[in-house]
Formats: C-alpha cells, structure tokens, sequence
C-alpha cells in the first residue's frame, strides 16, 4: 500500500504571537527572525496516521510531499526522521504564491506522476492559513472520496474506516480506496523522530519536480493560477476597555462581580 | 456564471432550522439587495415544514432534496445535492454555515464549479460591487480579506456574526425538489455517535462558562458546572484542556473547536490566544478570570478579576444567589 501525505512548511504556530509583524502594505506576515519553520502539526498528525497504518502491520510505503521553496526541504527531512520512506519536493519558482486552488491542482498532478497511490492524507488545515480547502481539492480534482476530520483511521480490505469529528460526537465513515482523508487534532499527538530513523533519513531520496515534470502549464500555478486575491491584511482590533473588578478578598471580587452582572441585566 | 442573487445552504437539527441558516439568510438577503437577485436556500433534507421555514426566514425559492436519508450530513450526497441546485440557481455566492459539515462541503462544492472558497469568514461585503471575504487566519491573530477572480464564490461564514431577520410567515416562495445521481455516493456513513453531554447545548446557550489551562486538571470544571447550573448555561473549554484529556474535544472552543456567541462568556484560566478567540470573540459579554493580570485575554473582555477562580467562583456563585433570594423576598 501507498500512502501520500501532503505536508506544508509552517511559522511555529506554537510561537507568541508578539514573534509576528503584519506588513499591511505589503499584504504580508512576517516571522521574527529566529522563529522555527516547522511542520504544520495538522500535517504532522496526518503522517502520525499514516505511520499508525504501517505499524498495524501492513506492507506500506509512504510518501511525504511538499510545495515550496529549498528552504522546505527541512519539513521533509522532518517526515523522513518521523518514518516516512521517501519524500517529493515540488520545487519550482512558478509555483510561488499561489492560492488553495493552484496549490492542489500542483498536489494532484504530483499524486497522479506517482501513480499508484491507495491513500493521500493532509491536516484538517495548514496552521498558516487555517483554511481548510486543499484536501477536498486533491479529492475534487483526482475524482477521489475524501473524508474530513478524522480522529481515527484504519484500512483494511481495500477500504478506508475513519471516525470522524462532529460537533457533538463522531461518525463512522468507510470509502474505497484510493481514497483523500483529512486528519484533525483529535488523532492525538504525532510521534517524535527517533534517532535511528534520524540517522537512516539522510539516505532517503527525495525527488524535486518542476510544472514542466508534471506537465502543468505555467498560467495554471503559483500566483498566475490563483483564484483567490488578497484584498487586505490587518491585526483585528482589540475591544480593550476592560473594567477590573477589584476587591479585598476573593468573597468581594465575586460579590463585586455579580454586582455588575446584575447591573448589565445579565442575570 | 453570471451574477444572480446567493443562495445558502441550511442545515437542519432535530427538523429544525439551526440559528447559524437563519443568519445565513439574513446575510444572504442584506446582501441579495445590494447585487440584485433572488435569495435561495438549498436544504437536501428538508421536508414541507422546514422548506416553509426557511421562506419565513428569508428564502425566495428552497431547494430540497426530498430525501430523507438526507436530512443528516453526507458528503457525496450533500455537495452533489448542492452542486446541481447552483447549478441551476446561478448565485454569485453559495454561502454555508461553519461547522464540520460545511467546512467539508465548501472546498467540494468550489473545486466542482470551479468556483473560488472562503473558510470561517467572519464578515462578507459588497465594496466596488465585488465580494469581499474577511476571515481570520494565523491561529486567529490576524485577518485577511479577499476577492474572487471567478464569478462565482463560496464561503463559509462563522456563527454569531450576523443577525438573523424577523420570521415572517406571510412571505412567498416556492419550493424545487433536485434530481440526486446517486451514483455519486462512494462514502457511506455507518454510524452517528453522538456525545449524550451536557442539558445545555454550548452553540446555543446564552451563557457559556470556559476553562483553560489555568484550571491546572479536571477536577476545577466541577467548580465551572457548578456556576453553569446557577446561570443556566453551558460549559466549555479552550483547546489545551481537551489535548489534555481533562475534558471532551466537544467542548473545545475556538478555531478548530466550536465557535460560540453567547451574552455572556466567562472565560476562566484562559489565556486569550487567538486560536481561543476566534471561537468565541463574538460573545457580547466576556469575563476574564485568571491568576496572570498580563494575560492577553483582559484585552477582549468587559470585566476582568484578577484571582483564583476556585476562590472566586463560589463566591460569586453564592453571591448569585443572594440576590436572587433577596429579590424573591421582595416580590
């Protein structure tokens, strides 16, 4: 079995966000420097599923994939020393700036270059961007059944069985394979790359492809194949006109308190 | 597709119409009013009475799937049902509530027409006759907003940000059954599990009591249920508590929890990272209660108390009741 999983190159979402500058001008977030470029832990989780799969003991090779720069070769290194097989970089210029749209129209045609994939898993959403689309597009595009938020997931058969996360509970979900499945933060946490997969993931290959290898044209990716525009980028203003609530003792603090929402007519 | 009106896609509980489809829909008309165009609602398991309310609520023309097997979320069978009705309606936007089944339907339904999707929006506008999408994004530390270069969007649109209209019962419409290829259907739902929780629904409550990781285990949310039952509200948490175990991931509020709107939300040993507030900014009246007077979270709140909450809460709580007997008294 194939399991592709599609991982994106992040700010550490973990980081203050004081460690964050929005350039309005320049419709742009910028790290501080020294901030660590990680793995969106959505997409870490979905590689913990994949590894999950093989550890229950079937035959599998998983692919991690990226799109971006050189300097994301650092995420897959990640998913190699994390258990990964092998790892695709889609490295090309044109593919800069693109949106969710032009992004997994690359993702697809990459999948589809490799072939014979039973399984392509991504996070619930890159924690960048918190948006959401790209897994469904992998679906749309590739005419695949996608299931989304999955808390749980296990093949077998030819099938893929996903708990999957609802408001107020989950749902048991079975599609064919091949098969697109979105893994969210209920799954749990991913493991850490242990030192022996550490040291065997500097000999695993990763290829680099360009549109021309996947023979996407160039007005189809990047920022020439977007659909979306970015209008504006601004910090959301705080409300900061917060009364605080004093008192002698914390007795006073809560009497207090319940002063004031008995005067706002809240109780 | 040329520009006609916006249709919304309703979901239903219990039969009934969700507040977030009734807001929806007011949206939906505010905006219909300024691109011209008729408002429609796409609704694959609604029966007569749900396709009456979503008329009352703002719809001219309902789109039904007469499918019963419908009623709950389907992913094949929902974004085929939804496809064909715009399709057939041609709006300029499809708009769909946030929640598990409409983040799963929207980037279907885009990437299917070709169409362009916003996530988790928290405003939608007409400006220079465009739409513009405004949602939050970096853990809910910054916003963006954008516009399509297709004619056709998709949004899904966070609960609590705009205001449903006044239910109308005189209002016409007409009602459209689509035409389902069930030949679309390859994931099949076997089960619906559903947490038996809490009396109060937490996106429906009027109150909502939140802990953090300042509650230091699961024991403090005893302390938090306790207020809940004074208020008749309901309990949640933010993010940490549920990675922690010390309470369900139903719970979780925020920006891959739920979003809640609340009167009063008292977040209590909580932060305020964005993340958090993404899910509950909306609340019209936030308390914060938190040992740290340098936590982020006094920024969005009305009152803040600087304490204990294990000493804090049940004083408050008693001091609730004081007032309450008291005015018992004097009635």
């Amino acid at each position: 079995m194939h399991i592709i999983v599609c991982v994106k190159q992040v700010p550490n979402p973990e980081a203050a966000f004081s460690m964050f500058k929005v350039d309005e001008q320049g419709k742009k977030v910028i790290p501080a420097s020294g901030l660590q470029m990680v793995m969106s832990p959505f997409d870490e989780q979905a590689l913990e599923a994949a590894l999950r799969i093989r550890d229950a003991g079937s035959d599998t090779r998983i692919t991690v994939m990226t799109l971006g720069a050189e300097s994301v070769r650092s995420v897959l290194k990640h998913g190699l020393a994390m258990g990964a097989d092998d790892g695709v970089l889609l490295g090309d210029a044109a593919f800069q700036d693109g949106d969710a749209c032009s992004t997994a129209r690359v993702l697809s045609a990459a999948i589809g270059k490799l072939g014979d994939c039973d399984l392509v898993l991504t996070g619930r959403q890159a924690a960048d961007w918190d948006a959401g689309i790209v897994g469904c597009g992998i679906a749309e595009l590739l005419h695949l059944p996608v299931i989304t938020f999955a808390r749980d997931l296990k093949v077998s058969d030819g099938v893929a069985r996903v708990e999957r996360v609802v408001e107020n509970g989950f749902d048991v979900v079975e599609a064919p394979l091949p098969a697109v499945v979105t893994v969210s933060n209920e799954l749990g946490a991913a493991r850490a790359p242990s030192l022996r997969e550490t040291m065997r993931a500097a000999r695993k290959p990763i290829a680099i492809w360009s549109a021309a290898d996947l023979g996407l044209e160039l007005n189809e990716v990047g920022a020439a194949g977007a659909r979306r525009v970015l209008d504006r980028l601004f910090i959301p203003p705080k409300k900061g006109a917060c009364e605080l609530v004093d008192g002698a003792t914390p007795e006073e603090q809560g009497s207090n308190l319940a002063q004031r929402l008995l005067q706002a007519k809240l109780l | 597709m040329s520009a006609n009106g916006v249709t919304v896609v309703a979901e239903l509980a219990a039969g009934n119409l969700t507040g977030l489809s009734c807001e929806l829909l007011g949206l939906a008309r505010r905006l219909a009013e300024q691109i011209g165009g008729p408002v429609c609602a796409v609704c694959p398991g609604a029966d007569e009475r749900a396709a009456v309310e979503l008329i009352a609520h703002g719809a001219d023309r309902v789109y039904a799937a007469g499918e019963p097997a419908l009623a709950d979320y389907d992913s094949d069978g929902w974004t085929a049902c939804v496809a064909a009705a715009a399709r057939e309606a041609r709006p300029a936007a499809v708009l769909i509530g946030q929640t598990t089944s409409g983040a799963d339907l929207a980037p279907r339904l885009a990437f299917r027409l070709e169409a362009a999707v916003a996530t988790g929006c928290v405003a939608v506008a007409v400006e220079g006759g465009a739409l513009r999408f405004t949602r939050p994004c970096y853990g809910g530390n910054v916003r963006e907003t954008v516009s399509f270069k297709t004619s056709f969007a998709v949004a899904t649109v966070r609960a609590g940000c705009y205001d449903a209209l006044q239910r109308d019962p005189q209002r016409a419409g007409e009602t459209t059954t689509i035409e389902l290829d069930k030949t679309a259907q390859r994931a099949r739902v076997l089960e619906r599990q559903r947490d038996s929780g809490s009396d109060v629904r937490l996106e429906e409550a009027r109150v909502v009591i939140a802990g953090g990781r300042g509650m230091n285990g699961p024991e403090g949310f005893e302390v938090l249920a306790e207020l809940a039952r004074e208020l008749h509200g309901a309990v949640g948490a933010s993010r940490v508590p549920c990675d922690l175990g010390w309470c369900p991931h139903s719970m979780q509020i925020g920006l891959t929890g739920k979003t809640v709107t609340p009167e009063l939300y008292i977040a209590v040993g909580i932060s305020g990272a964005g993340q958090h507030m993404a899910g509950c900014g909306n609340a019209r009246n936030i308390i914060a209660i938190n040992t740290d007077a340098a936590a982020a979270i006094y920024k969005d709140a009305r009152w803040g108390v600087v304490g204990d909450y294990r000493k804090v809460i049940p004083s408050l709580v008693e001091a609730i009741r004081a007032i309450r007997s008291a005015a018992e008294k004097s009635e």
